[in-house]
């Protein structure tokens, strides 16, 4: 199945790019997403433990089942204020 | 009312929209651009969001802060873009009948923010280099792969 991910500040800056589609296995977790990003993306591997995900405006924990076509978001801890 | 914006913020203004005849009490939270942090010396700070995400957690504090004390109005704006030195970069203004809920909820505000709304700050030191600022994760040293 294919979903979007779109990437902020840091985790943008060391991919390269602020929005790709990835492939992942039928009923993938936001825990299997992060281990793909880590395998295709060596470059994240500090800020990997670190990411926050969230769908639908919400964040969401690594157990958390993605559908086909989902839109993902993924960025480092938040610094406003 | 909570908003992202990328103008200066008009923080007499955001004050004045939660002065009222039910309110005993009014705080302001200013947050601005610090020269110094540690011995690092900011120029200026690049501020960027999910902006979609981010109006919807700050909604989300507010309804929590409504939840916890009986707060009369609350405003809170945040800054995108690029700030100087000194500018401010988030109002949180409170008001309530008393002014320990007007400080409780207002400090919850703020604090809540920074650890739950998507914004983030990019520091561009006085030495030329940029950095995101993410809490928890140190910066990658230029060159420095482990």
């Amino acid at each position: 199945m294919t979903i979007t991910l779109r990437l902020f500040a840091r985790a943008s800056e060391l991919v390269g790019q602020s929005e790709l589609e990835l492939e992942l296995a039928v009923q993938s977790t936001v825990g299997n997403l992060r281990a793909q990003l880590g395998r295709q993306f060596p470059q994240l591997a500090p800020t990997l433990p670190h990411l926050l995900f969230a769908v639908d405006n919400d964040y969401v924990p690594d157990a958390f089942v993605l559908n086909d076509g989902a839109s993902v978001v993924a960025f480092p801890p938040v610094s406003g204020g | 009312m909570t908003e992202l914006t990328h103008n200066p913020i008009d923080y007499t203004a955001l004050t004045e929209q939660v002065r009222s005849d039910q309110a005993g009490a009014v705080v302001l939270f200013l947050g601005t651009v610090r020269e110094l942090t540690g011995d690092r010396q900011t120029i200026a700070l690049d501020y960027d969001a999910y902006p979609e995400m981010a109006v919807a957690k700050l909604a989300e504090l507010e309804a929590e802060a409504r939840e916890q004390w009986p707060v009369t109005e609350i405003a809170i704006s945040h800054r995108l873009g690029h700030l100087e030195l000194g500018e401010v970069s988030v109002a949180v203004a409170v008001s309530a009948p008393h002014r320990g809920q007007a400080f409780e909820a207002g400090r919850f505000l703020i604090d809540e923010l920074k650890v739950r709304v998507p914004i983030w700050k990019k520091e561009n030191w006085a030495d030329g280099t940029t950095e995101w600022v993410h809490p928890g994760i140190d910066a990658p040293a230029a060159g420095d792969s482990t």
